[in-house]
């Protein structure tokens, strides 16, 4: 895959170790599941690391494929107009992006913001994708009052309704584990999800037969 | 009679084992078992039933024998505790009948618990964990949990069948009996090769229907019983390991304890603890006599509710097959 230049910024590759730093020192590492974020001034590098647990095989298809699919779905997300960060280099198992700076949904969830993610959802399904881990880690309301979506990790092209029932549903859950007024927020969302999309009730709809699945049988 | 502490009775029975225990904060005083073993495959509610409603006197003779041999009477009890949910429902009632019926003979008070939170409570309280992110694991559940504000949530849980079915399932369909578990785990040991399965993780949500399916497709095609086993382990385990890697770092907790029948797998434990290892997080499981249903882990939470004034009037004593882990109150964690 070419490597996408979408934006052009001050950042540097050290040849003999192929570690990126910029001009400035590194700030701090955030530490997702799957991958370190060093974050730098303007810039944040996702690096995902090898896993002692799993088999190599599984490992290197996983790192491989998922950071692939990173760079490829979140600049197509930015392309139908939702906010990502942009991609400034690529390789196997990195991704070098601006910084957004701003914080994370999780730590500033209100039923406004809800409402708007409702809406972002609704335009990236749309756009025929699927986040893949929709969860309020995974979104930061940036400075300027934009709401970013990141990780795209486990996204995929689809349109099928259960797709996107079971992406949604992935959000509701995370509502629903760890924030308050579940009820609340979920109608929210709701509320800037479905005049987005045409089949917006029929998503709603499997979303809530997808949750009695999986239960006691 | 032991002074001081409280001693509280526990019956589990909610699928194929009927099992009750008597215990103290200290340790498991009495116990004793008996498990319904289908004639074939998978488990038929009616008849589990019947085994438990057959074997309960019994059960709890034997239990309450070796308590007396300990010293400890039935007049020492300060409650009764048993499986409310969630379960099969005749299974339920059985042994909600039996508990009934002993609290009032003993005047003592009742307590209805929940079946998931036991098996948490139980590795907490076994592994000395104070606060962890749960993957439990069994052949009804596959949920990972963790403790907010009064309740255990549910981070994430399988989309179609949980992992101990689906090996169960698989195993059946080789010509393994039952229980396919631990015979998959065997063959999957000497192998090497890796024959690639679907792996379908959604957030910390996970499915694992179309890897069982794929797995069978693949030894229809030839591929060497072993080889499928180890692939169909590894596969299936990472996604769980990813995912309690994933609530690890969203809910910012550095314990994680491994719960249900299928946390006896010796590869699975090792997996978690790499990851743990990785991660600067503590990783533990349950004694094995902990880790699959049991009575002690009901007569444990019992107690804990009971030291925290949580006990069930018996008009609110009905089972509930459907019983949510989210649904139980908990008052014991901050
Ligand atoms: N472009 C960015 N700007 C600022 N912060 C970022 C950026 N990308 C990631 N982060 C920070 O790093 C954290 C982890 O990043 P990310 O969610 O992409 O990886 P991950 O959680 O490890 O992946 P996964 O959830 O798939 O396991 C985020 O929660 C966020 O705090
Ligand atoms: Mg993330």
């Amino acid at each position: 895959m070419d490597r996408l230049n979408e934006c052009d910024g001050p950042i540097y590759m050290n040849p003999s170790d192929g570690k990126y730093s910029t001009s400035r020192d590194i700030l701090f590492v955030a530490r997702g599941a799957e991958a370190v974020v060093e974050i730098f001034s303007d810039i944040a590098v996702k690096t995902r690391i090898p896993k002692r647990y799993r088999l190599k095989e599984i490992d290197t298809r996983m790192r491989k494929n998922r950071t692939f699919t990173e760079a490829r779905i979140m600049s197509e997300a930015r392309r139908i107009g939702i906010p990502t960060p942009i991609i400034k280099d690529l390789s196997d198992y990195v991704i070098v992006m601006n910084r957004v700076h701003g914080r994370l949904l999780k730590d500033c969830i209100t039923t406004e913001l809800c409402e708007r993610v409702g809406a972002l959802v609704g335009l990236l399904h749309k756009g025929g994708m699927i986040h893949g881990d929709l969860t309020t880690s995974n979104m930061i309301l940036s400075e300027d009052g934009r709401i970013y979506m990141i990780d795209f990790g486990l996204s995929f092209f689809d349109t099928e309704i259960e797709s996107r029932g079971v992406d949604v549903h992935v959000l509701f859950q995370t509502l629903k584990s760890t924030h308050d007024g579940y009820e609340d927020l979920t109608e929210a969302f709701k509320k800037g999800y479905r005049p987005i999309l045409d089949c917006a009730d029929d998503v709603l709809n499997r979303e809530r037969e997808i949750e009695k699945r999986g239960r006691y049988l | 009679m032991k002074s001081g502490e409280k001693l509280v009775l526990g019956i589990e029975g909610t699928a194929w084992n009927l099992s009750a225990a008597v215990v103290s904060m200290k340790g498991v005083i009495a116990e004793a078992e008996s498990t319904y073993t289908p004639p074939s495959g998978g488990i038929h509610p009616r008849e589990a039933a019947q085994h438990h409603s057959a074997n309960i006197g019994e059960v709890l003779d034997r239990v309450f024998n070796t308590a007396s041999s300990e010293g400890v009477l039935p007049e020492d009890l300060s409650a009764v505790a048993f499986s409310q949910g969630p379960g099969l429902g005749p299974c339920l009632r059985t042994v909600a009948t039996s508990a009934r019926a002993l609290s009032l003979t003993l005047g003592i008070p009742l307590i209805g618990v929940n079946h998931c939170v036991a098996h948490i409570e139980v590795g907490r309280w076994n592994c000395g964990m104070r606060d962890p992110v749960v993957l439990y694991v069994s052949g009804a559940n596959s949920q990972v949990i963790a403790y907010r504000r009064g309740r255990y949530r549910v981070f994430g849980e399988t989309l179609d069948i949980s992992i101990g079915n689906a090996l169960d399932k698989f195993a059946r369909y080789v010509g393994l009996q039952h229980p396919g578990g631990p015979k998959v785990e065997k063959l999957a040991e000497p192998a090497e090769e890796y024959v690639p399965l679907p792996y379908v993780v959604k957030g910390m949500d996970f499915s694992f229907s179309g890897l069982a399916t794929a797995a069978r497709d693949a030894f229809d095609a030839g591929a060497p019983l072993g080889n499928v086993c180890r692939s169909f382990q590894e596969t299936a385990f990472s996604m769980l390991v990813e995912v309690g890697e994933r609530a690890l770092a969203h809910c910012g907790k550095s314990e994680m304890l491994l719960v249900g029948g299928v946390a006896a797998n010796r590869r699975l434990n090792e997996m978690l603890s790499l990851m743990c290892e990785d991660r600067g997080a503590r990783f533990d499981t349950p004694e094995d006599r902990f880790v699959r249903d049991n009575g002690a882990m009901i007569a444990i939470t019992g107690l804990i509710m009971l030291e925290n004034g949580i006990t069930t009037p018996v008009e609110a004593s009905a089972v509930n097959p459907n019983y949510r882990t989210d649904e139980v109150e908990v008052t014991w964690i901050d």
